[in-house]
């Protein structure tokens, strides 16, 4: 771990100022916010992270969930994962969200996971967090170790031939099935942007994983109000029964009318190297019967473009299971 | 065969009030309330902090070691390599202490395993020390790729262990045979409690505060390694947080913190990074085993044959006797077991719960699976005819053997005969259920021991060994133990253990620390009650003219024979009026381990029974339930016992299923060492374990018949679970631990 300092924030737009002093927002920033402290803390801790100053923002203003007068839901960036997990309303109109955040990691992580937090958590991919071994996410440029090493718990879709980290949150794939929407404070203001939008492909840049720049500071989740006579479900599908990241998740949302399927959004984890989304999959489904067969077709279609490695291409079967179990088990049928 | 009885059987009862009885664990309270302090957590005024530096290559040459811009660094007193440690001797082969690294740290500069400590800095916080050793940089010649294949060959001709018949020539003759080749991968401890030494030196004698399951041993090493007598070194471990034979044997980081106390005369703490417990204080070699059986139609073994090899690290060659049990647990006119070293860039391995017989168990009782399923009998039946009288490795009896109502009565309280042995073919709404079954053994042998018993003029008794309680529940066995020999109420019993300057007492491995202390425990108790009945006819008026042998006691007081107890005195009264502080009893056991001649064959036995549950669907394998059937002699405190058992067959679910270290071929580092990315079970995994003791005295062992019960729950587990697996799934997984990517191939649906 490197020296540095530490400030507490009570005020955003002073948090907003000591970041905007950083010269990127993504890997390498001088500057950090800490929330939770569950990522970034053990990140510094193995040299990954190496911010001269951590800001504080725990003092914030930043932890109600508020209903909107549309009826989107707005989710402070530091309610913590537990308060969120087990909030009336999203129990009841979101439970996808619930179940996603209540299959990650452990009571103790999830009593100080912030929603910022978790939207921002890096990857596991084990080279990433070996400060000795290239990796072109932590120092761009010097190699993957992961194409040709562990890489059982990495991504097939989204791939690059630069790095193929997985998003590890189950969060995220959550709220890429509801199509959230991210508030960002930045120096020149607030703007909103969807969670599509928000991560990026590794590409030839894996050390930038989202649009943030210097300063901006993550402050609320909006959730747009549920669809109406919609289902949601997380299925996560790991090696043992709790406390571990996935091998293979799936989001739904989901519902029918007149039989057919109205509405359709699907999200996968644990193989994308951001939250996946897939609008193919979900057009195979659209106006169709929710029969498994259609299911199994759409997962198909899901992980059509799958780029497995040496020791993951069974995330292609895994995760075609997850999806079309999460789906009939939606479905009901 | 042995002809004993259970003792349960109600005279054995009557006359044993507290052994065989629950008993929670004394210390208990001690350790929620968080008063047991473990030896991390001993602070001395003056006290430095110890970090080391840790090799980044798995094989190559140290250069320099450029320490200065650490040593600039805030709070720094010192930083040692090879050129200012001093001189560390080694532990002569000869010798009875052990070590299963031998070469002392900093020694020479050869790096032979990746995070093999080349320098230690020490100062004033634990943070100053860390961001120090941080900023010391080692360069290296000669690196080359570590070998860290995990596919083995035999670096020299293998070595025969047991042999009897032909067993080649049997099997190939035999009416019925299978020839696999089962595999195990390196596995590393993960304890809660960090490896830790607190170090203190006073000019002429070394106090050390260890997480040691061998406080004895451990000063013997460090004697000799230090160049000190060992009376002037005293090792202390009042509390383990597990150890699962990773503490057994002095790591090297021990070392570095008694020299730097010595260098600086200051207290010096060290604790093991959990990074480190993957590199730097051992781990389960990995195991490769081809095993061949051979049975007549009748389903009679007429050859085993079992070739295992090994890794071991490029200087020592600490065996993983995977061939353990194979001699005697079933009968076969033609055997051979033959064992094999490949040495890889890897730090030294060492003893894991059950070290050798495990991954061998895993081994033999799944070709035992695969034969009775090409002979198309129930594998319970295969166990069962194929039971030997004697130990036909050694010719000789056993001293208490019940494999057989293990297994019957495992198969009845979990419903064997329910199973329909067809693939896939059972199942629990929606649910495919597969059974496995296995059977096991371990050791039972003891260790030298000896034990001191006092009974005080406050009516109080300690009992005291030079042994350690490393989570097991050896504080309450002793304080049952004597209890019931001194005849006083546990509470009244102070147990005092963890001090190398007590009596010498056994180590804590093997399964062993119980029964080799019940012989010095028992001897000390009837000696200081001797004493005690002596004192009382010599010096109690209240007995004046009666001879100590009409004598007796009972609950805290001393009485005639021909009265009753509570016309009798109580013990403080007695010493009283003799003026003594107390009374006190030796006892000296000396151990059967090692023996050349035993009369009998001595083991554990038991039987594993288990239910998976598999879901085609989302390929989801889940263990069920467990019903374990041990034969481990008398159970001296079931509640405990039960805990054991339970905790050895949840780690054996950890070793079929997920836990394995994976080395990467570049750099020769365990990448996957933390508890996130080192999969163990979780509360989750952990199933309904129904845990039954035969509880037959093996009266041949001790004289309460306790054999030890920390090994044998874990024994077999592993091939009852892959049995249960392939009976789900048809997918027969000969290379462990079984993952979701092996079944995925599973036709059943
Ligand atoms: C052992 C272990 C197991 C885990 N298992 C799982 C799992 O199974 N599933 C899962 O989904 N997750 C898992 N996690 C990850 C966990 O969910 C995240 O660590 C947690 O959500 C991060 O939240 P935090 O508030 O602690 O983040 P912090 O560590 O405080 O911050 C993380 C990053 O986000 C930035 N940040 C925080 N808040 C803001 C904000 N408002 N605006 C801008 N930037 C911000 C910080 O600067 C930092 O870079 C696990 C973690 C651990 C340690
Ligand atoms: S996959 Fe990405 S994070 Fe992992 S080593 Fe490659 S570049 Fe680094």
């Amino acid at each position: 771990m490197e020296p540095f300092t530490y400030s507490r924030a009570s005020q955003t737009r002073d948090a907003i100022a000591a970041a905007a002093n950083a010269s990127t927002a993504q890997q390498g920033a001088e500057v950090r916010f800490v929330a939770g402290g569950t990522t970034l803390i053990d990140l510094m801790k193995l040299n990954v992270e190496r911010p001269q100053q951590v800001v504080d923002i725990n003092h914030l203003p930043l932890s109600e969930v508020e209903t909107l007068a549309d009826g989107r839901l707005k989710i402070g960036a530091l309610v913590r994962n537990s308060d969120l997990a087990h909030h009336s309303v999203v129990q009841r109109d979101y439970a996808v969200l619930s179940e996603a955040l209540l299959a990650g990691a452990s009571t103790q992580l999830r009593n100080m996971a912030s929603t910022g937090g978790n939207l921002l958590q890096r990857t596991r991919c084990n080279y990433f967090r070996d400060a000795d071994m290239p990796c072109n996410k932590r120092e761009p440029g010097s190699g993957c170790s992961a194409i040709k090493g562990a890489n059982r718990n990495l991504a097939i879709l989204g791939t690059s031939d630069h790095c193929i980290a997985t998003n590890p949150s189950d969060m995220n794939v959550a709220l890429a099935a509801l199509e959230a929407v991210i508030v960002v404070q930045g120096t020149q203001g607030e703007r909103q942007v969807p969670i599509d939008a928000f991560f990026l492909l590794p590409g030839t840049t894996p050390e930038r994983e989202t649009v943030l720049q210097p300063g901006d500071l993550i402050t609320h989740v909006l959730l747009p109000a549920p669809v109406k006579g919609s289902r949601s479900h997380y299925l996560k599908l790991r090696d043992r029964a709790s406390y571990e990241f996935a091998l293979a998740s799936a989001a739904v949302v989901f519902a029918t009318e007149a039989g057919k399927i109205s509405h359709v959004r699907i999200a996968l984890g644990g193989v994308g190297t951001k939250p996946w989304r897939s609008p193919e999959a979900e057009k195979a489904l659209q106006g169709h019967s929710p029969t498994p067969e259609n299911f199994a077709a759409a997962a198909a279609v899901a992980l059509r473009d799958a780029q497995p490695q040496n020791e993951n291409a069974f995330k292609v079967d895994l995760a075609q299971r997850c999806l079309t179990h999460a789906l009939t088990t939606v479905a009901n049928v | 065969m042995s002809t004993d009885t259970p003792s349960s059987d109600k005279t054995v009862a009557t006359s044993l009030p507290v052994i065989g009885r629950s008993a929670t664990r004394i210390d208990g309270p001690l350790k929620v309330s968080g008063v047991a302090r473990y030896s991390s957590d001993f602070h001395f005024p003056g006290m430095l902090y110890a970090v080391p530096v840790c090799a980044r290559i798995a094989s190559g040459t140290i250069q320099s070691i450029d320490t200065a811009a650490a040593a600039a660094m805030p709070g720094v007193q010192k930083i040692y390599t090879r050129e200012n440690i001093g001189t560390f001797y080694r532990v002569p082969k000869s010798s009875k202490a052990q070590i299963d690294e031998r070469r002392p740290p900093l020694e020479d500069d050869e790096v032979r395993y990746y995070g093999q400590y080349v320098a230690v800095v020490v100062a004033d916080t634990f943070e100053q020390a860390t961001a120090a050793a941080d900023k010391v940089v080692a360069t290296y010649a000669g690196t080359k790729a570590p070998d860290v294949r995990m596919k083995l060959s035999p670096d020299e001709k293998p070595e025969t262990d047991t042999e009897r018949g032909d067993p080649d020539k049997a099997f190939g003759k035999a009416a019925v045979t299978v020839d696999h080749v089962y595999t195990t991968p390196p596995e590393t401890h993960n304890p809660i409690e960090l490896h830790a030494s607190v170090a203190l030196w006073d000019g002429d004698r070394f106090t050390l505060y260890e997480t040691s399951q061998a406080i004895m041993n451990h000063r013997a090493v460090m004697a000799k390694m230090l160049g000190v007598p060992q009376e002037n070194l005293r090792v202390i471990t009042e509390y383990l947080g597990s150890g699962f034979g990773g503490k057994l044997w002095p790591w090297p980081h021990a070392l570095l913190a008694a020299a730097a106390a010595r260098d600086l005369h200051r207290p010096i703490k060290l604790v093991v990074t959990r990074q480190m417990m993957f590199h730097n204080v051992g781990h389960r070699t990995n195991t490769q085993q081809r095993v061949r059986l051979g049975a007549g139609k009748d389903g009679k073994l007429v050859s085993l044959q079992q070739d295992f090899i090994q890794h071991s690290s490029r200087l020592d060659d600490t065996k993983e006797d995977c061939g353990e049990a194979t001699g005697f647990l079933y009968s076969t006119p033609n055997l051979r077991v033959t064992s094999a070293f490949a040495r890889r860039d890897i730090a030294p391995n060492t003893s894991m719960r059950g070290p050798g017989a495990v991954p061998g168990l895993y081994a033999v009782e799944s070709a035992m699976d695969e034969l009775a399923i090409a002979l198309k009998m129930d594998p319970v039946e295969l166990r069962l005819i194929n039971e030997p009288e004697i130990d036909e490795s050694k010719n000789i009896p056993f001293s208490s053997r019940h494999l057989k109502e293990c297994l019957t009565t495992g198969a009845e309280t979990f419903g064997w005969s329910k199973r329909n042995p067809a693939v896939g073919s059972m199942r629990d709404k929606g649910v495919i259920l597969g059974w496995g079954m296995a059977a096991c053994s371990w050791i039972a042998s003891r260790a030298d021991a000896t034990a001191s018993v006092m009974i005080n003029a406050d009516g109080s008794v300690r009992v005291a060994s030079g042994t350690q309680d490393i989570g097991t529940g050896t504080y309450t066995m002793l304080a049952q133990m004597v209890s019931e020999l001194i005849g006083v109420d546990m509470d009244k019993v102070k147990v005092v253990i963890g001090d190398s300057g007590l009596p010498a007492g056994p180590f804590s491995g093997g399964s062993m620390a119980t029964a080799s202390l019940i012989p010095a425990v028992a001897q000390a108790s009837r000696e200081a009650i001797e004493q005690l009945l002596k004192s009382a006819s010599e010096s109690d008026a209240a007995f004046a003219k009666v001879d100590a042998d009409e004598l007796a006691f009972t609950n805290g007081r001393v009485y005639r024979k021909n009265e009753s107890p509570e016309q009798g005195r109580r013990f403080e009264d007695v010493l009283n009026a003799a003026r003594l502080g107390h009374v006190e009893g030796s006892g000296k056991a000396k151990g059967t381990m090692g023996d050349k001649h035993p009369k009998y064959s001595s083991h554990s036995y038991g039987a594993h029974f288990v239910e998976v549950s598999w879901e085609p669907a989302i390929a989801r394998l889940r263990i069920k339930r467990v019903v374990s059937v041990i034969d481990a002699g008398k159970i001296i405190n079931p509640m405990t016992g039960r805990n054991q058992i339970e905790g050895a067959v949840t780690m054996g679910i950890g070793m079929a299923l997920f836990e394995e270290t994976r080395y990467d071929a570049r750099n020769g580092m365990a990448i996957n060492s933390n508890l996130a990315d080192y999969v163990m079970v979780t509360h989750a995994d952990a199933p309904d374990i129904d845990v039954v003791f035969l509880d037959y005295p093996d009266t041949k062992l001790n004289e309460v018949g306790a054999r030890g019960i920390g090994e044998i729950g874990i024994a077999g587990l592993a091939a009852a679970v892959t049995a249960a697996v392939h009976h789900a799934t048809g997918v027969r997984v000969r290379d462990l631990p079984v993952h979701v990517e092996d079944l995925l191939v599973s036709k059943v649906a």
